[in-house]
C-alpha cells in the first residue's frame, strides 16, 4: 500500500488544478459551452425551479446517440451542474429524451412510457433517425420518427448529435417553454 | 465417417459456388447437411454467422484447429432445413430469426418461439415470402422454474438508465437468481431489407449504424467485404488510416465500459475519471477525422478523409494524456478492496461455455478463448505491428474488466506504431466495377468479431447483405453467468459483457 492512497492523489489534484470542466478543451468556442451553460441554468431555473429532470427512451437507436448521452454527463460538459439531470422512470420525468427511428417492436413501450409521463412533459427527438427514421426510414420494422407514435416538440439533429448541440437543443427547449 | 476430417474435406462434398472472396463457399445438398449437423455434435468447428435468403440458408463456419473459413450454403426450396442448433445451441436465436425474416423453418429445432418477430411489423417473413398480418403483438412464453418460495421479476424494455432496450425476465430465490431469460428484438430495424438493392454508399452508412460503438468495425468489414466481392486493394495508407480508426474506437468503447463496470459497483469516481479520458480521445477523433465517433470514414476502396498536418501530434498529445490517466486509474482499482470484492468471482462464465459458443472479444478472452480476428483470420496491417492478445482463465467480471485494460494498454501502443510507420500516399482506390461477386470478412470490434457478407450485382449494388453481431453469442452466455449471483449484481454482470441489443436485433 502506497503512502498516499490513489484515490487521494486523484482527489488532490483535482481540488488543486480545479475540475476538468473549466479547462481549456480543444474546442473551437471554449467560452461557447459555458454561456450555453449559464443561459441554460438560468432559463430552467426560471420555469421549472432548480431542475429539469429528463428520461431516455431508446425506440430503436444504433447505440449512437446513447454514446453522447453518456458523453455530455461526463465531467467535461458535467450537465447536471445546470440543474438537469437523468432519472430513473417516466413518472420522475418533464422531458423524453427519445433516440433512433422508431422500431415497431418499440411503439407500444414508447407510448406507454409517455403515457407515464406527467404533464407538463415535452418530447426531445434526438438525432437525425428520431426526425424521419433516417437511413432507416422505409423499413418494414420502422414505425418513422419519433413523431409517428408520440407528439414531438424539438428534434436535435446530427448522427449523432455531439454533446454541446444536445445542450444547445435542451437550451431551444427551454425557450420554446418559455414562449408558450 | 465421424473421424478427424478437417472442415475443408467434408465441405469439398459440397459443389463450390463461383466468384466468393476471399474464402470459398460451398453449396450441399439435404443429405450433406444434415452430415453437417452431425458433424457438428463430434467436431470442434465453430458457427461464426449463420443467415438466410428467400430459398437458402447459409454458415460461416472455422474449422478451430486448421483455421480454415468457409460458407457452406443449402438450398431449400421447399422452406425448410435441418437446424444446426440442436448441435450447437450458439446457432438457436440465429436459426430462430432465419424462421422470423425469411420463412425457413429449421427443422428439428426444439425452440420454435419466434426471436426477432414480435408479431408487430403487419407482414409475415419480411425477407422472404412476405404476406400480410395483422400488426398485433403476440404472447411471449418464457421458460419458468418452479420451487418453493421463487419469484419472478420483468426488467424491461425501457430500463432504469441510459441503455438500449430489451426484456429480461428473472427467476430468483430470495435474492438470487436461478434463471435468467432474455427477451430481445426490440430495436430490430430491417437492415438486411433495408440495404438490399441500395448503391454501395447508402448501403455503407446503413452498415455503419448496426451498432454505433462499433461503427468503425462495421465500416472496415463492409469495407472489405466489397473489396473482397470486387477484387479492390485499397492503398498501404488508407490500411494505417483504417487501423487507427480502429484502434481509437478501442480504447473509447473499453475505457467507458470499465469506468461503467465500477459504476455499477457504486465506485462512481472511476466513471468519472475515465469517462474524461474517453473524452480526450473523441475530441481527437473530431479533429482528425471529423467525427467524434467515426462514423463513415471508412468507405469501399479506402478512406474518407486523410489525417490533417496536425494530426499525428493530435493523437501522440491524446495518447500520452490517456495513458498517464489510465495508469493512475488502475492504480485505483487495483487498490481498492471494496471494489475488488465486488467483481472478483462475479458472474463466472466458464472457459467450455466460451468456445462451445465461440465467443468473441473479452467475454471469450476473459474465459480462456484467446480468438481475435487481428491475428486469425488476420488482415492487414496487424502482421506488422506488434501486439499482444491477452487471455485470462478467471471468467469473472473482474477478468473481463482487465482483459479491456490490458487491451488498451496494447491499442494504445499499436497507435505509436501506426503513426510511426505511416507513409503518405492516396487515402482511396476508386470502385471499379468488373462483373458481379460476393465476398465476405471478419474484423474485430471492440466486442468481438464482426462479420459482413455481401453479394454485389455487376451495377454495383448490394443485392444482399448480412451483419453479423459478436452479441449473438454473447447474450446466451449471459444467462449462464448471472445463475447464482444475486439480482444487484445484475448490472455488473451485463455491463462486463456489453453486448450490443441494437446489433444482435439489427
Amino acid at each position: 500500500m502506497p503512502l498516499i492512497p490513489p484515490i487521494a492523489r486523484i482527489i488532490a489534484r483535482h481540488l488543486l488544478r480545479g475540475p476538468l470542466t473549466m479547462k481549456g478543451a480543444p474546442d473551437p468556442d471554449p467560452a461557447g459551452l459555458m454561456e450555453l451553460g449559464d443561459s441554460l441554468g438560468d432559463l430552467s431555473r426560471a420555469r421549472l425551479g432548480r431542475s429539469l429532470a429528463i428520461r431516455a427512451v431508446d425506440a430503436g437507436s444504433c447505440n449512437g446517440c446513447e454514446l453522447e448521452i453518456h458523453a455530455v454527463n461526463n465531467p467535461v460538459y458535467d450537465l447536471e451542474r445546470f440543474g438537469i439531470r437523468f432519472v430513473a422512470s417516466p413518472r420522475h420525468a418533464d422531458v423524453l429524451l427519445v433516440t433512433g427511428p422508431v422500431a415497431w417492436n418499440m411503439a407500444e413501450a414508447l407510448r406507454r412510457t409517455y403515457d407515464a409521463t406527467p404533464n407538463p412533459r415535452w418530447v426531445v427527438a434526438m438525432g437525425d433517425c428520431g426526425r424521419d427514421g433516417g437511413c432507416f426510414a422505409g423499413s418494414y420494422a420502422v414505425a418513422g420518427g419519433v413523431s409517428a407514435i408520440v407528439p414531438v416538440d424539438l428534434h436535435i439533429p446530427g448522427c449523432p448529435p455531439t454533446p454541446t448541440a444536445l445542450l444547445s437543443g435542451l437550451l431551444a427547449l427551454l425557450q420554446r417553454v418559455d414562449g408558450r | 465417417m465421424m473421424g478427424n476430417i478437417t472442415l475443408m474435406e467434408f465441405l469439398s462434398a459440397g459443389r463450390e459456388v463461383a466468384g466468393h472472396k476471399p474464402w470459398p463457399r460451398f453449396q450441399l445438398d439435404a443429405r450433406t447437411w444434415r452430415k453437417l449437423a452431425e458433424q457438428m455434435t463430434v467436431s470442434n468447428w465453430e458457427i461464426m454467422a449463420e443467415w438466410g435468403e428467400p430459398a437458402e440458408v447459409h454458415v460461416l463456419l472455422r474449422g478451430e484447429d486448421s483455421g480454415a473459413i468457409a460458407v457452406a450454403s443449402h438450398p431449400c426450396p421447399d422452406g425448410k432445413f435441418f437446424a444446426l442448433g440442436q448441435a450447437r445451441p450458439s446457432a438457436i436465436r440465429l436459426e430462430r430469426a432465419i424462421r422470423d425474416l425469411w420463412g425457413l423453418v429449421p427443422e428439428g429445432l426444439e425452440d420454435q418461439r419466434p426471436w426477432l418477430e414480435h408479431g408487430r411489423w403487419g407482414v409475415k417473413h419480411p425477407l422472404g415470402k412476405p404476406r400480410e398480418a395483422e400488426a398485433k403483438a403476440t404472447t411471449y412464453r418464457f421458460h419458468t422454474a418452479e420451487g418453493d418460495g421463487l419469484h419472478q421479476i420483468p426488467v424491461g424494455p425501457v430500463h432504469a438508465g441510459v441503455i438500449e432496450p430489451g426484456h429480461f425476465r428473472f427467476h430468483c430465490q430470495g435474492e438470487t437468481v436461478v434463471r435468467l431469460e432474455q427477451r430481445l428484438g426490440y430495436v430490430h430495424k430491417g437492415i438486411a431489407g433495408l440495404t438490399a438493392g441500395k448503391p454501395l454508399h447508402d448501403a455503407g452508412r446503413i452498415v455503419a449504424r448496426v451498432s454505433g460503438d462499433a461503427t468503425v468495425a462495421y465500416s472496415l468489414a463492409f469495407a472489405r467485404a466489397v473489396e473482397a466481392a470486387l477484387g479492390l486493394e485499397p492503398p498501404p495508407r488508407a490500411v494505417w488510416l483504417r487501423a487507427l480508426m480502429a484502434e481509437c474506437e478501442r480504447i473509447a468503447n473499453h475505457l467507458f465500459d470499465i469506468g461503467a463496470i465500477c459504476n455499477d459497483a457504486a465506485f462512481s469516481i472511476m466513471l468519472s475519471h475515465l469517462g474524461a479520458l474517453r473524452e480526450t480521445v473523441l475530441r481527437a477523433n473530431a479533429a482528425c477525422f471529423g467525427h467524434r465517433l467515426l462514423m463513415d470514414q471508412i468507405i469501399p476502396g479506402g478512406v474518407a478523409r486523410d489525417l490533417p498536418d496536425d494530426g499525428p501530434s493530435i493523437l501522440h498529445h491524446a495518447r500520452h494524456a490517456v495513458k498517464k490517466g489510465f495508469h493512475r486509474a488502475m492504480q485505483l482499482y487495483d487498490e481498492t478492496p471494496s471494489l475488488l470484492d465486488r467483481t472478483t468471482g462475479t458472474g463466472f462464465l466458464s472457459g467450455a461455455l466460451a468456445h462451445r459458443f465461440a465467443a468473441g472479444g473479452f467475454v471469450g478472452r476473459a474465459s480462456s478463448r484467446g480468438q481475435d480476428a487481428r491475428r486469425n483470420p488476420g488482415y492487414p496491417p496487424y502482421e506488422d505491428l506488434t501486439f499482444t492478445v491477452p487471455v485470462m482463465s478467471d471468467g469473472d467480471v473482474h477478468a473481463r474488466l482487465m482483459i479491456r485494460a490490458e487491451e488498451i494498454k496494447a491499442s494504445l501502443s499499436l497507435i505509436e506504431q501506426i503513426l510511426a510507420a505511416m507513409q503518405p500516399g492516396p487515402i482511396a482506390t476508386p470502385v471499379a466495377l468488373r462483373g458481379a461477386g460476393e465476398g465476405v470478412a471478419v474484423v474485430e470490434s471492440f466486442r468481438g468479431d464482426v462479420v459482413v457478407w455481401v453479394r454485389v450485382s455487376e451495377a454495383g449494388k448490394i443485392v444482399r447483405l448480412h451483419a453479423h453481431d459478436p452479441s449473438w453469442f454473447q447474450w446466451p452466455l449471459l444467462e449462464a453467468a448471472i445463475e447464482g449471483n444475486i439480482v444487484a449484481d445484475f448490472p455488473l454482470c451485463n455491463k462486463s459483457f456489453n453486448c450490443s441489443y441494437s446489433g444482435q436485433d439489427s
